[in-house]
């Protein structure tokens, strides 16, 4: 039993990996990594959200009638977010300047609801708990891993602190300005995915369609 | 005799199938019911913490432009000075109106509000605001009597985010001691460097209008030409004509203009 539990928490880390795997919750993750602090906060604020959901909603799994099963857990989400915002609002407020609308946007996040709705509302409690909780840490090693990437090429710092010395500063390193913009997240993630099923085939996914080879339109 | 008992009924309810529409209607309200009360309990809770927040970031702002300024920190340090003064200015007759407590006066909820406000003309709104409150705050230095700096809140549309900052004026009225953005949410890494002090410092020393009393500042494509020019950067094109725009609107006849002719010629 012990073990499952730990295989629910540990599987979504790199196995199941909900952005290299599953290819979810892209847009945040595009969006807050331009430095590692928001990352972070990012990342905690997203782990708690998607804990707190996936154990209200299994616990009242019995009793959710499955009309309404959506808008319900949607409604535990929103609010649950709602309140990390305000708790960010009051406590950390340039961390939630930064980050702007995007704590709000953990709403529309698939990551928590895909949770929620794909385990919560099947499972008992606890398992459904670790298994957001391995889902929220499988998406805060990748927001880690493309944050520190894109802060310390694209601003020479890391949490804020210098690094190297930038050219602006009289240093040699030219910041790649770059890296600071969205696209440079596809790069990293579209790099990531690719590393990650070099390494772990199995998570490569079946062919839709084959490319047509021949001389077709010359 | 009807069960009253608020167990046996929440048994009851609990053991309805889960697909009957009493328990669906109840379930949902339910639910609406403790997340509303969950969020409304925070949000009012954390009200109070999350204005010392905003009112704070303002004060350092305003605190770090004014040690910006080259000689003030002298003038603010000398205990012979008053230290700085907020009070409220009519903006249409450009004259005080100390009926308005300054203290708690919220310039961007007035803006909001349409009976302390007024709608701009398109052809007149060059910050790109669609609407003007009718009272605006200034924050006023003297010494010995005399006006030592003037500081005026303005903001203008940036390109994704309305850029709100403080326009520092010397004692000329004409020569801008400092600017300091407080609020914006541009692009990051690109618009954002508005708000960079290195970008910000530029503005001190330019002037406003010329000697005809035109309005002239403006941001340049690339290097400063004049004294009526500040470098543009890179890239933000709109983010920086923004921050210009609110120099050139909130000093300008619909802004502060009035009041500055007032205290130009020592009418108020």
């Amino acid at each position: 039993m012990a073990n499952a539990n730990l295989r629910t928490l540990l599987t979504p880390i790199v196995d199941g990996n909900p952005i290299t795997l599953q290819i979810l919750g892209i847009c945040s993750a595009l969006a807050v990594t331009t430095s590692l602090s928001t990352a972070l906060t990012m990342s905690i604020a997203l782990t708690t959200v998607a804990v707190a959901a996936s154990l209200v909603v299994s616990l009242i799994r019995h009793h959710v009638p499955t009309s309404i099963r959506l808008i319900v857990q949607l409604t535990i989400i929103a609010s649950m977010v709602i309140v990390v915002d305000q708790i960010l609002k009051a406590y950390a407020y340039e961390l939630s300047q930064r980050l702007s609308i995007f704590v709000g946007l953990i709403i529309t996040n698939c990551v928590v609801l895909a949770r929620a709705e794909g385990f919560a509302m099947r499972n008992p409690p606890l398992p459904s708990a670790l298994d957001a909780l391995g889902n929220g840490l499988g998406y805060s090693l990748i927001l880690m891993i493309v944050g520190t990437i894109r802060e310390f090429f694209g601003a020479g710092t890391l949490f804020g602190h210098a690094m190297v010395t930038t050219v602006d500063a009289g240093g040699w390193f030219q910041p790649l300005g770059l890296m600071l913009l969205a696209p440079s997240a596809f790069f990293i993630i579209a790099m990531l995915i690719w590393a990650l099923r070099t390494w772990k085939p199995e998570q490569v996914e079946e062919a839709e369609f084959r490319l047509r080879t021949g001389n077709r339109g010359r | 005799m009807a069960d009253l008992n608020p167990i046996s009924w929440w048994k009851r309810f609990l053991a309805l199938p889960n697909d009957s529409s009493t328990k669906t209607f109840l379930v949902a309200f339910i639910v609406a019911s403790v997340s509303a009360v969950a969020v409304a309990v925070t949000a009012i809770s954390l009200k109070p913490l999350q204005e010392e927040n905003i009112a704070r970031e303002r004060e350092q702002r305003m605190a770090d432009m004014l040690a910006s300024v080259p000689g003030l920190a002298d003038i603010l340090g000398d205990a012979e000075a008053d230290s700085l003064q907020t009070r409220i200015v009519d903006l249409a007759s450009g004259t005080f109106d100390d009926s308005i407590d300054a203290g708690t006066f919220d310039v961007a909820a007035a803006a909001a509000d349409p009976a302390r406000s007024v709608a701009l003309p398109a052809e007149e709104d060059i910050a790109g605001i669609g609407r003007k409150p009718t009272h605006a705050p200034v924050h006023l230095l003297r010494r010995d009597g005399e006006l030592k700096l003037l500081v005026i809140p303005g903001w203008a549309a940036g390109y994704s985010s309305t850029i709100r900052a403080y326009v520092a004026l010397e004692a000329d009225l004409n020569t801008i001691a400092a600017v300091s953005v407080y609020e914006q949410a541009d692009t990051p890494g690109l618009g954002s460097r508005i708000a960079e002090p290195a970008w910000l410092s530029l503005w001190a020393g330019k002037q406003v209008a010329d000697d005809t009393g035109t309005i002239r500042i403006q941001v340049a494509r690339g290097p400063a030409a004049n004294e009526f020019e500040v470098d543009g950067i890179t890239g933000a094109t709109r983010s920086t004509t923004g921050v210009a725009n609110i120099v050139r609107f909130w000093l300008g006849p619909l802004g502060f203009g009035p009041f500055i002719d007032n205290l130009r010629e020592g009418k108020v």
